[in-house]
């Protein structure tokens, strides 16, 4: 594979942007961590927005980060088609920062939920799900206290007919239900794309099941999108 | 120009679920109260010099607009009082 240079933007408070930089690097990219405040890179071949606590979540999870001028160097690349990946935070950051429609609010419990859950592949057609069938059922980590997917019932309809869900909570045998949803997101979404297909978000932390020292792998087929 | 106080109250749009505010509604309820529905909201007081408080209040939409409020999941209304 030819080098593949990956910035991983550090706000204040992220705290998976190391992880991340561990798993892309295992996976054969070149990931670098870039603090928000120094600008993107130039020659960066992707984005990863990480997880954590940017901000301390004041205001909305993600609301502040969103905000910072790094955001929109990272909408201008996106726009150029550089793949952008949000995930947790950096999905709460995606959606606050528009490059991707919805929010991700308070947990159904109204609690913090650390926990493994299973993931329905709704669409193997995008490089992040590519590795992936559709209907097949990964199991990912979850950490977050506002991960519960909102958007108004029309704008889901629409995404759903654009096939612009990635993932769904489900149960281990791929059935989505009340059930089998964490935090009550609308239609059980745990990731969507942007207007193109090459920008994402997503609840669950593919970085976290990465490294087969830690177990579980099925995350690399989502990180292995910045290959395509 | 003159000082103002805008008031932006951020809500959770009509439909939205608000974990943290059937929480609290439950916890009145364990205390004894009798209620119907609770629903929360947040407050922001922006002081500031404008021309006019239609002028205050314009710029506190902008302010609710860019960040105050998600319009996904909120709606805001404005209250504009001069200063005392």
């Amino acid at each position: 594979m030819a080098r593949v240079t990956i910035a991983v933007i550090q706000f204040g408070g992220s705290n998976c942007d190391r992880d991340a930089v561990q798993a892309l690097g295992s996976l054969g990219f070149d990931a670098e961590l870039v603090w928000h405040e120094d600008g993107l890179p130039a020659d960066v071949d992707g984005v990863v927005l990480p997880g954590g606590f940017s901000y301390g979540d004041y205001l909305r999870a993600g609301a502040m980060a969103a905000r910072s001028p790094i955001m929109a160097e990272v909408r201008e690349a996106a726009s150029e088609g550089t793949p952008v990946l949000g995930i947790c935070n950096g999905a709460q950051i995606g959606c606050e920062s528009s490059l991707t429609p919805g929010a991700f609010t308070t947990n159904e419990s109204a609690r913090f939920q650390c926990e493994h859950v299973y993931l329905r592949v709704e669409n193997a057609d995008t490089p992040w799900t590519s590795q992936y069938e559709e209907g097949d059922v990964v199991e990912l980590p979850i950490a977050h206290g506002e991960g519960r997917y909102e958007i108004s019932d029309d704008r889901l309809d629409e995404l759903e007919a654009e096939d612009r869900i990635l993932f769904r909570y489900c149960d281990e045998d791929g059935t989505v239900s009340p059930e089998a949803n964490p935090n009550g997101s609308k239609h059980s979404v745990a990731g969507v794309t942007g207007d193109a297909e090459h920008v994402a978000v997503m609840m669950p932390h593919p970085e976290r099941a990465t490294l087969s020292d830690l177990g579980r792998t099925d995350g690399r087929g989502v990180l292995t999108g910045f290959a395509d | 120009m003159t000082a103002f106080t805008a008031t932006v109250t951020v809500r959770l749009k009509r439909g939205v679920l608000d974990p943290e505010a059937e929480t609290t509604q439950r916890s009145l309820e364990r205390l004894g109260f009798d209620l119907n529905d609770l629903r929360s909201a947040d407050v922001f007081e922006l002081d500031l010099d404008a021309d006019s408080a239609d002028d205050a209040a314009e710029r506190a939409e902008e302010m609710a607009e860019r960040l105050l409020a998600n319009p996904t999941i909120h709606d805001y209304d404005i209250e504009v009082t001069e200063a005392e």
